[in-house]
């Protein structure tokens, strides 16, 4: 084995006699791994209803303009005082949810629980490691993220509320904005660009360096190559996010103008700035970090369905080299993508034609995994239960976001289509029914091993089944908008726009697609209410929830599933030797239809 | 299990942990700056002609501090070379120096930063005739030191003036102006020199803006202090880096000698990059 | 890289004073040509910045060792450059394509 290492002499013994730490260790102040990983998991879910629950009030406002907010419209008056008075959501609130709704989805729910979470606790595991490469690092990722967020929520507050300028912050709106909600968007998004790129130090390490003996690279299971490369995504496109959250923070607190423009007029005065700033500066480093950003949400979770489509299908995944290579060709291109988001900032044509090539090229690599997945399928005995209906639900969920994609990455068709619902359907349909179902299926799936119990299958099924009719519902409906020319970011939902139509003009809004603001409506509180039985199966499984009868109640054979449940400190017993690739699924002559990554092969007894 | 390679580097790789963590930490570093710079680029090609800062900086306190820079990673370097033949009394004694020049660097700094603070530009509302490389010129923007009661007073705006309710105040012009090419500063500031600077004394009501060389100055100014402030923030954190392996962290030397001297590699490369980023702000900044 | 020998280490040391030496004699080359004020701004940014990467190379290759390393750190650091060449070009590339018939400030 090209790995192997002479063996330190104190195996596991010696740690093992420890005195158990108090409970702030142990659970608050953890090195552990999984307990990073756990803290990661609930920390990011609370964020992800919580980002849900600002929407389906703007989804209220959308669909009734200027009526209170039913239930909680009183409680909102009294927290936030004059900018929902009488519980009606004003303007100014509006664009404060929107912009924390995209943040709080983007940087503080789906990254932290795709890679924090999910990271944290399965990649160790599965690498044969005892625990990430530096562990305080871990913890201080954590605990800047943990910061960052509390930066966020509180500016909710704040007098004058929330950043209003989008989760894209664009200059110099953002920065002309007379509130202080974007200075404190500024500062949380630092803490959590910092909390980023410490996580993505420590994976990359870990994956390099503490790979078990015999796990060669071609031996990884694709869940850690997806987080490797989604490591490097992190690593080198936040930091100049950073730079022009610095210079925006400049903007805004020292008065300098890297994002404002010479002869800059606020509210009809010109302002007191030097001038000669550059907005595009802004969109530029923004969506240099925007979209590696998307394949960020995106990896990690196609790294999971591959696993649970693997485990559940009983056989080996189909072109594991492509499925590795895709993942790496992705991640590079994906740095050279950006200003397709910038086609309606004044491109030229060879920088646009450039743009629009590479955006083309990336969505062949993309093409090759989903296609990987769905060969996948062919031919195996498939156990359909909650996380392989996900799973499941993932590969068509992501096909629709991704082909409807193709259309933006056009300029031309992009003049249309920029900034209208139907961008805003293409986006959630590969966040929200593709990655956001993976995390649902890697939470049944790994819930065993994190708990020793798993969660029901009953309450699962109702809560994917109402899952996926309800997404659809809701996003489905604003292709139409979008295609019909409704804009994004209306407080009212396009109501005074929709006024202003000539009848039977084209391109008017029409009855039919202003009343699709209520089906929406519906649909978002449908989603809302199957979300309840997933959260009381997961409180209610970890004490309640079927016992596991072994330590591998999936029969899988990742190394995850190899170690006592829950892992203890330290993980393995002693370290795991790999002689197998990460998928050996139903090999002939075997007398299980499954062979884990640690046993040898026969005669080759260790 | 114990996390392995701490110590020792792993056969495959060739690589202890840190190591790998610190390149990869570098590899961001990288992007992080080159965000900045990018930021810098852009808006130097973008700017109004005549309207990019240059020339104001002091280029032999830069020089200086430049050089004091290099020692610093030379004694870094030389520490670490010192502990891996065991010399750790001479460690001791480099890497006081990189500590001391770190100080040193960040003091000389925040002199230069303080400079600035108290002097001007002043666009007025009326043309002066002023004398620049021997010749009367026109202008309506100037350059130069302000004096209001006895006092020459820092981070004034055109904004202080109301609300000091400043009548007039005293301004003493620099012989150049930015506007100005390189070569022609160069000889406006020989001809100007040993003789008395012209002074003038204008109202409040004369000013157009008045700004100190404060990032809000201008887009150059605003990239000299971001740039130099978060690199000074760096030197500040490796230094303190420095200091705690030095001192408090000494004791490993005796228990884990080897993991000791990787620590001391890798706060060092942290240390090279903080000045290989410093060779390039320099020219940048203080003479481009 | 870990098994250096006493005469390894003397030799190393030799490097890192002739680097030392060598930075502080390119920043007097930089501040000198400064001096003399080349006609050309394109010609003073081009030596100011070729000099500085030859110093930055000194510093990346000796002192921090880049010349020996191992292929690992290469491979990352290969990739941050590409990247950070790729986002410095092609902002700049974008500043300069604009649609014909656009005015600017």
């Amino acid at each position: 084995m090209q790995a192997t290492s002479p063996k330190q002499s104190h195996a596991g013994h010696a740690e093992a006699h420890h005195e158990e730490p108090g409970f702030w260790s142990k659970y608050i102040f953890s090195t552990d791994h999984k307990i990073i990983g756990i803290q990661y998991g609930l920390t990011a879910l609370t964020f992800l209803l919580f980002g849900f629950c600002l929407m389906l009030m703007m989804r209220w406002q959308i669909a009734h303009p200027g009526q209170p907010v039913p239930l909680v419209g009183p409680l909102l008056a009294k927290v936030l005082g004059g900018v929902a008075a009488g519980g009606v959501m004003s303007a100014d609130l509006y664009n404060s949810f929107g912009a924390m709704h995209g943040t709080i989805m983007v940087f503080l729910a789906v990254v932290p629980l795709a890679f924090g979470a999910f990271g944290n606790y399965v990649v160790p595991l599965m690498i044969g490691a005892p625990d990430m490469a530096f562990p305080r690092v871990n913890m201080a990722s954590y605990q800047a993220y943990v910061v960052g967020g509390i930066i966020m929520f509180v500016s909710f507050f704040i007098p004058g509320g929330a950043a209003q300028a989008g989760w894209t912050s664009y200059s110099p709106l953002a920065t002309s904005i007379p509130t202080d909600g974007q200075t404190f968007w500024l500062v949380g998004m630092i803490f959590l660009i910092t909390s980023s790129l410490l996580g993505a130090v420590n994976f990359i390490a870990t994956i390099i360096q503490l790979r078990a003996p015999g796990m060669t690279w071609m031996r990884l299971p694709f869940f850690v190559w997806a987080q490797f490369v989604t490591g490097f995504l992190l690593l080198l496109a936040f930091p100049p996010l950073e730079a022009a959250g610095l210079m925006q923070l400049m903007d805004k607190v020292a008065g300098t103008s890297f994002f404002l423009p010479t002869g800059l007029a606020v509210g009809g005065q010109l302002a007191d700035v030097s001038g000669g700033g550059s907005p595009l500066l802004w969109q530029h480093l923004f969506w240099f970090l925007g979209h590696p950003e998307v394949y960020v949400l995106i990896l990690p979770a196609m790294g999971i369905v591959c696993e649970v489509i693997s485990n559940n299908t009983r056989k080996q995944i189909w072109g594991y080299k492509s499925l590795v290579y895709s993942s790496l060709a992705i991640g590079f291109l994906s740095f050279i993508v950006w200003a397709h988001h910038m086609y309606l900032t004044g491109m030229g044509t060879k920088i646009s034609t450039f743009f629009q090539t590479t955006t083309m090229i990336i969505s062949i690599p993309s093409v090759i995994i989903l296609t990987c997945f769905f060969i996948s399928l062919w031919g195996g005995s498939i156990r359909f239960n909650t996380p392989m209906l996900f799973a499941l639900a993932f590969l068509p969920m992501f096909g629709i976001g991704g082909l409807t994609g193709l259309p933006l990455g056009f300029s031309a068709s992009d003049l249309h289509l920029h900034d209208t619902y139907y961008v805003i359907a293409h986006f959630h349909y590969v966040v929200a029914p593709g990655t956001i179902f993976a995390l649902f299926a890697g939470i049944y799936y790994w819930f065993p091993k994190m708990t020793g119990r798993l969660m029901s299958e009953y309450w699962g099924r109702v809560h994917f089944w109402g899952s996926l009719i309800f997404m659809n519902v809701v996003f489905q409906p604003m292709f139409a908008q979008g295609m019909a020319g409704m804009i994004r970011r209306m407080a009212d939902g396009g109501a005074n726009y929709s006024l202003a139509r000539v009848p039977d003009a084209i391109g008017g809004l029409s009855d039919t697609i202003m009343s699709l603001h209520t089906l929406i409506l519906w649909g978002g509180i449908g989603l809302g209410l199957v979300q309840i039985p997933f959260i009381i199966n997961v409180f209610w499984s970890i004490k309640h929830g079927r016992k596991v009868t072994s330590d591998n109640p999936w029969d899988a054979t990742t190394l995850e599933w190899q170690t006592p449940t829950p892992p203890p400190h330290g993980n393995f017993a002693a370290e795991p030797t790999v002689h197998r690739g990460p998928y050996d699924y139903s090999l002939p002559g075997k007398a299980k239809d499954f062979t884990p990554q640690n046993e040898p092969d026969q005669g080759g007894k260790h | 299990m114990e996390i392995p390679y701490t110590a020792q580097p792993r056969k495959d790789t060739g690589l202890y942990n840190a190591k790998v963590g610190i390149w990869l930490f570098l590899a961001s570093e990288v992007m992080l700056f080159g965000g900045l710079f990018s930021a810098y680029i852009l808006l130097r090609v973008g700017a109004t002609p005549g309207t990019w800062v240059h020339g104001l900086l002091n280029i032999p306190i830069g020089t200086f501090n430049t050089a004091v820079l290099i020692t610093s990673s030379v004694t870094v370097v030389l520490s670490w070379a010192a502990l891996k033949v065991g010399n750790f009394g001479r460690y001791r004694f480099y890497q006081a120096i990189t500590i001391l020049c770190a100080l040193g660097f960040l003091g000389i700094k925040s002199f230069e930063y303080r400079e600035k603070f108290s002097h001007y530009e002043v666009w007025l509302n009326q043309p002066v005739t002023v004398t620049r490389g021997g010749q009367e010129v026109q202008t309506d923007r100037l350059l130069g030191h302000i004096e209001y009661q006895g006092h020459h007073p820092a981070f004034w705006s055109t904004k202080t003036l109301a609300e000091k309710q400043v009548e007039s105040f005293k301004f003493t012009p620099d012989p150049i102006h930015y506007k100005m090419t390189p070569k022609e500063m160069a000889h406006a500031r020989k001809t100007a020199a040993g003789r008395k600077a012209e002074e003038f004394e204008f109202k409040a009501a004369d000013v157009k803006r008045l700004s100190a060389f404060v990032p809000g100055h201008s887009t150059y100014f605003a990239l000299y202090f971001t740039l130099t402030a978060l690199h000074a923030l760096h030197v500040l954190g490796g230094a303190v880096v420095i200091f705690y392996i030095w001192g408090p962290g000494a004791k490993m030397w005796k228990t884990d000698p080897e993991r000791y001297t990787n620590r001391v590699e890798v706060s060092g490369l942290f240390w090279h990059f903080v000045d290989l980023v410093w060779i390039f702000l320099f020219p940048v900044l203080y003479l481009l | 890289m870990s098994d250096h020998s006493h005469q390894d280490i003397a030799k190393h040391v030799k490097i890192y004073i002739t680097v030392f030496v060598a930075l502080l004699v390119g920043t007097i080359i930089t501040v000198a040509l400064n001096y003399l004020h080349f006609d050309s701004m394109a010609l003073t940014i081009a030596i100011a910045l070729f000099v500085a990467t030859i110093k930055a190379a000194l510093v990346a290759c000796y002192f921090m060792h880049l010349i020996s390393e191992r292929k690992m750190i290469y491979l990352i650091m290969a990739f941050t450059v590409f990247f950070f060449i790729g986002l410095m070009f092609l902002t700049l590339g974008a500043h300069y394509d604009y649609p014909p018939n656009t005015t600017t400030l």
